[in-house]
């Protein structure tokens, strides 16, 4: 433990100062400095929690007419019980139910939908994504740019519709494939019974 | 036979360099890190790609635990008392200043007004506790979630509304939340997600 060494030995000879060591034991300090790590490390955080941004439609304002997507472009995604997804393309026509798909959150369900669907933007913004990353371009301009992209007419339009069986992750899930999709245009719509209808014997 | 004779070194080292090591990793943690707010709910996130950050302060912190019950709390401890002043007037309740003081150190919580008086009288540790843990309602009957979120705004307009549920909460819960905001014309808000890296794609025409 801690000491201090000092020289007692040597005659003592009056009028000479004893001369102490200088030496201190740096163990107890070491001790105190590791527990104020442990301290730290237990209760702060190091990663800061990401956030997603969200806009949703305001409530009161009142759209007479919904406006009209044209079926190629439009996708209706279902979000139904045990993370299961059900996904059509275009809506009702004549009176034919479209064919809704059962899918899933990995790479080769939803996702491949979209990117097809989404192929010239999402290809364009990989090239800038490229440029970014080569030091080409600035963020500012990346961001700008990538907003333009974003803009440009044609790219599908997607309708998130939950039914009550779906959790929040699935929610989350989903937003996360616009925006690995790089899809501009997404809503959260409350369910239609003609949607829930279609997915009655599929979603168990 | 001759004893080898082994020469004794002493045991003391330096701890000199251990101790400025020590310290210097307390420096980057204290530095690097900032510290875990107390939640009266263990909440899981659901993942995301999306990299953006947190805003530091002005955060309207609004919590779904898994069974869907609501907590509610905002960063800044000046706003706090504001805000319950408000809900007072709103609920004919009156607040002493004690009380005041009390409710401006708690972080997050979730008890409905009429409790309020009782879960300020707790200890601390009575609050951080399940029982304590009631929800905040927000249904159609009882919406006083809406209340607290207008009161927040009143007092600091740069609120960020953040959303932080749990992977499993159910989308209906959810759902009612995020009806109340639109209802109270808070139309932005931010969902609170853990990162996970975005995968390399291939796409196909």
């Amino acid at each position: 433990m801690a000491e201090i060494s000092s020289d007692h030995g040597g005659g003592g000879k009056k009028g000479k100062p004893k001369k102490m060591s200088t030496h201190v034991d740096f163990t107890p300090m070491v001790d105190l400095a590791f527990l104020l790590i442990t301290f730290f490390m237990l209760t702060t955080t190091l990663i800061k929690p990401q956030t997603m941004e969200l806009a949703m439609p305001p409530k009161n304002d009142k759209v007479e007419d919904p406006p009209e997507v044209a079926a190629s472009r439009a996708v209706t995604v279902l979000l139904g019980k045990n993370h299961k997804i059900f996904y059509y393309v275009g809506a009702p026509a004549n009176g034919v139910d479209p064919k809704v798909e059962t899918s899933d959150f990995s790479t080769n369900g939803l996702r491949k939908l979209l990117l097809q669907k989404n192929y010239n933007q999402v290809t364009k913004i990989r090239e800038l994504k490229n440029k970014l990353s080569d030091m080409k371009i600035t963020k500012e301009e990346f961001d700008k740019q990538k907003q333009k992209i974003m803009g440009e007419k044609g790219s599908p339009v997607v309708m998130i519709k939950a039914t009550t069986g779906a959790s929040y992750s699935d929610l989350v899930d989903v937003l996360d494939e616009m925006a690995i999709c790089n899809i501009a245009r997404y809503a959260i719509i409350d369910i239609t019974p003609y949607d829930l209808g279609l997915i009655k014997n599929l979603d168990i | 036979m001759p004893k080898v004779k082994i020469p004794r070194k002493s045991t003391v080292q330096d701890m000199a360099p251990m101790c400025d090591m020590a310290f210097l990793l307390l420096n980057f943690f204290i530095l690097t890190s900032n510290f875990t707010q107390k939640e009266p709910a263990i909440i899981d996130t659901p993942k995301s790609i999306s990299e953006i950050k947190i805003p530091e302060t002005n955060v309207m912190k609004i919590l779904v635990d898994t069974k869907g019950k609501v907590f509610w709390g905002i960063d800044k401890q000046a706003d706090r008392i504001e805000v319950l002043r408000k809900m007072g007037e709103v609920y004919n309740i009156s607040f002493t200043d004690e009380e005041y003081k009390r409710f401006s150190v708690v972080g997050v919580f979730g008890v409905p007004m009429s409790a309020m008086k009782t879960f300020l009288a707790m200890s601390p540790e009575q609050r951080d506790s399940k029982e304590s843990a009631l929800g905040i309602p927000c249904d159609s009957l009882d919406n006083q979630l809406k209340d607290w979120v207008t009161a927040a705004r009143s007092v600091n307009k740069d609120l960020r509304i953040a959303i932080k549920g749990d992977k499993s909460t159910t989308y209906p819960a959810i759902k009612k939340v995020m009806g109340t905001l639109q209802d109270v014309n808070e139309n932005r808000f931010n969902l609170i997600t853990g990162l996970e890296a975005e995968q390399e794609l291939t796409i196909k025409k």
